[in-house]
């Protein structure tokens, strides 16, 4: 808990909060939904940024050092190059899309749930 | 973009191009003013009341986001360097996923109104604020700068003004504008003129893509195949090396180049205050998906312009595309599309586009000005110099004279610095922001034992060190290119210091944090994990 008089926190956005608001919020932290939420929304957001650094990085490292394979040609005038472009595209599309889902479906009963019980707790 | 000499366009269409600029002004204006009626509280001038729609927000984030370099420059690269012109667009969309992913939601349910208000909520306030502000200054006003030389040489192109003395009235109207727009309208009227030209752009450059696509039957490959003919590169026009990575430097310039793309956009301030704008997390979300959604299309599209502008305008040396270093390429491709020189359609559709690059420059310094604003206001007077105890009365003041200030910095930085390249000061932005802020503000959320000397080292780390090594490399001195083409003190090779500077930030984001021996600030972690995974107490819409 933090103290209050503490002549070095004044005046931050969470120092204004009421004494009972950060037991509440620590309550929360405990509670097995909560470990829930942040299991769930982990277990998405972190794979996923590895997996498009990993595939865009890739992308870039093959501009440069592997031009003969990007410079193949596919199709009349298209090469991997603009192919793989245009999957970075895709791919960016494609993680939002199942993000966006993920969030919808998993996340958010949880944290409206969680809110709720925070605002029933806190009197807002 | 470049401020080389330009070959003004359109000499003979200059009353409608004027007109349509005038419309734009008027409209934008109306907003503001409109907007100004409606805005009361701190919350309303900072954050739009909080009140926008997940597509409201997403165009406002688009339209802050897709500037004059975006729209004319992408388009011009592609024009004169073929594929590797397009690979900018691709570190510029790629990089909405680490926003969507890690920022956006996080930081709306824990920030307030600016980018320190996440980062100092579990810190000790005044150094944490101070870095934080320091940082969201430099960043804004670099891109700041960047847009208003690219506006001064743009409207100088669109209107057919060469003198410099007119291109500097031009800069000092603009600045103008975007002092009126901040100061009267605040998020409200930012928010609305960022929505506006985001649909105008949208629009626009609908329309000339499907024109061009009309001229090759809708064939892509022979889109490709012509532009690659006409460029006299041949094959080559289509494949890496004609713009990055010709030598091994080069190589690592390229690299650099592309992880401060991809890692900068969700340090930008301007880009992250737009979050705070909506009434909840999802809103947030979904402002992102829809931002992804129209940068992608966006950023598609520039690539038809880009490849129809090789393709059905002269790019080669003396062209006007190549004297404007390729930011005519767009409103020269409208032309052509829409009849040729000298026809009602041709001059119609330059007229509207110019007029499009006009809004996009307005709606992006307005944003960028509100941001430096609010971070003077709301972090260094309310909370670093009146410790938390200013009325919501003075900081309202406080802000609209740093709008005013900051106006006028830029605009008195912005008329020597027109010798500066454009993508320098954009790229400078972006490293900065991905070095000095996205380390900080990924421990604040992530790592418990983050505290206030880990991010006051990881902030003025990134920042100190991008600032460096830009310093001492080829873009200030030691080619005839550089800033001082006379003097040589270029002992670090890339001309973008992302590559050392982002490790290097998070790098110092451990250490200081490894070196304090705080304890607070990780106390205090798991009310801010809940609050950012939750929602729980977030602050919430204004209602009227």
């Amino acid at each position: 808990m933090a103290d209050r008089s503490s002549p070095v926190y004044e005046s931050g956005e969470a120092d204004r909060l009421p004494v009972h608001d950060h037991e509440v919020y620590n309550a929360i932290a405990q509670e097995s939904d909560f470990i829930e939420l942040r299991r769930r929304y982990g277990i998405f957001a972190f794979p996923a940024t590895i997996a498009f650094m990993a595939w865009y990085i890739l992308y870039v490292v093959c501009n440069n050092w592997a031009r003969d394979f990007m410079n193949i040609e596919v199709l009349p005038n298209i090469n991997i190059a603009l192919v793989w472009g245009l999957l970075q595209f895709v791919s960016t599309f494609a993680i939002a899309y199942f993000y966006a889902r993920h969030a919808r479906k998993s996340l958010d009963p949880l944290a409206t749930k969680l809110t709720d019980e925070f605002e029933r707790e806190t009197g807002r | 973009m470049s401020t080389a000499m330009l070959i003004p366009l359109a000499t003979g269409n200059r009353a409608l191009t004027i007109g349509l600029f005038l419309a734009v002004v008027a409209v934008t204006l109306y907003i503001t003013f409109w907007a100004s009626r409606h805005s009361k509280t701190a919350t309303d001038y900072y954050a739009g009341g909080r009140s926008f729609s997940g597509f409201q927000n997403g165009l406002a984030v688009s339209g802050d986001y897709m500037s004059a370099a975006s729209f004319l420059g992408i388009s011009g690269a592609i024009a004169l360097y073929g594929y590797d012109g397009f690979l900018y667009s691709i570190g510029f969309l790629v990089a909405w996923l680490v926003a969507l992913l890690l920022i956006a939601e996080l930081l709306r349910n824990s920030g307030r109104y600016t980018m320190a208000d996440q980062l100092a909520y579990r810190m000790r306030q005044t150094p944490v604020r101070s870095a934080a502000a320091t940082s969201t200054i430099v960043v804004s006003i670099f891109y700041l700068l960047a847009q208003m030389v690219g506006a001064g040489a743009l409207v100088g192109l669109l209107l057919g003004v060469t003198s410099a003395a007119l291109k500097n009235i031009v800069i000092v109207l603009v600045g103008v504008l975007m002092i009126i727009y901040v100061t009267f309208g605040g998020m409200k009227g930012t928010t609305w003129v960022q929505i506006v030209k985001a649909v105008m752009l949208m629009v626009g450059t609908v329309l000339i893509t499907f024109l061009v696509l009309v001229q090759f039957g809708f064939n892509f490959s022979e889109l490709l195949g012509t532009a690659a003919e006409k460029s006299g590169k041949g094959a080559a026009f289509l494949q890496p090396g004609q713009l990055y990575g010709k030598d091994l430097v080069g190589k690592f310039d390229f690299l650099s180049l592309g992880l401060a793309l991809v890692l900068g956009t969700a340090g930008l301030p301007h880009i992250l205050i737009r979050f705070y704008t909506t009434p909840t997390a999802q809103a947030a979300r979904k402002s992102v998906l829809w931002a992804i959604g129209l940068i992608g299309s966006f950023y598609l599209m520039t690539l038809v312009l880009g490849f129809g502008a090789a393709a059905l305008v002269p790019t080669g040396p003396g062209s006007q595309i190549q004297t404007s270093a390729g930011n005519a390429a767009s409103p020269l491709l409208a032309q052509a599309v829409g009849g040729g020189e000298g026809t009602l359609g041709g001059a119609i559709l330059l007229a509207v586009i110019s007029a499009v690059a006009f809004a996009t420059i307005l709606a992006v310094v307005a944003g960028l000005t509100l941001t430096s604003a609010s971070s003077v206001a709301h972090d260094l007077y309310a909370n670093v110099i009146k410790k938390g105890q200013a009325s919501e009365k003075s900081e309202l003041i406080v802000v609209r004279i740093a709008a005013f200030g900051i106006g006028a910095v830029a605009i008195l930085l912005a008329i020597p610095a027109q010798r500066l390249n454009i993508a320098f000061l954009v790229a400078l932005a972006f490293a900065v922001a991905a070095s000095a802020n996205l380390p900080a503000l990924l421990y604040n959320l992530f790592w418990k034992r983050f505290n206030t000397m880990g991010a006051i080292f990881s902030i003025y780390g990134g920042l100190i060190m991008a600032v460096l090594l830009v310093t001492f490399s080829p873009v200030v001195s030691g080619t005839p290119t550089s800033l001082f083409p006379n003097a040589n003190f270029d002992w670090f090779p890339l001309r973008n210091p992302g590559l050392i500077s982002i490790p290097f930030g998070f790098l110092c984001g451990i250490v200081g944090t490894l070196i304090s021996k705080e304890t607070h600030s990780a106390e205090r972690y798991d009310e801010l994990t809940v609050r950012a995974l939750t929602g729980a107490g977030a602050e919430k819409a204004v209602v009227h």
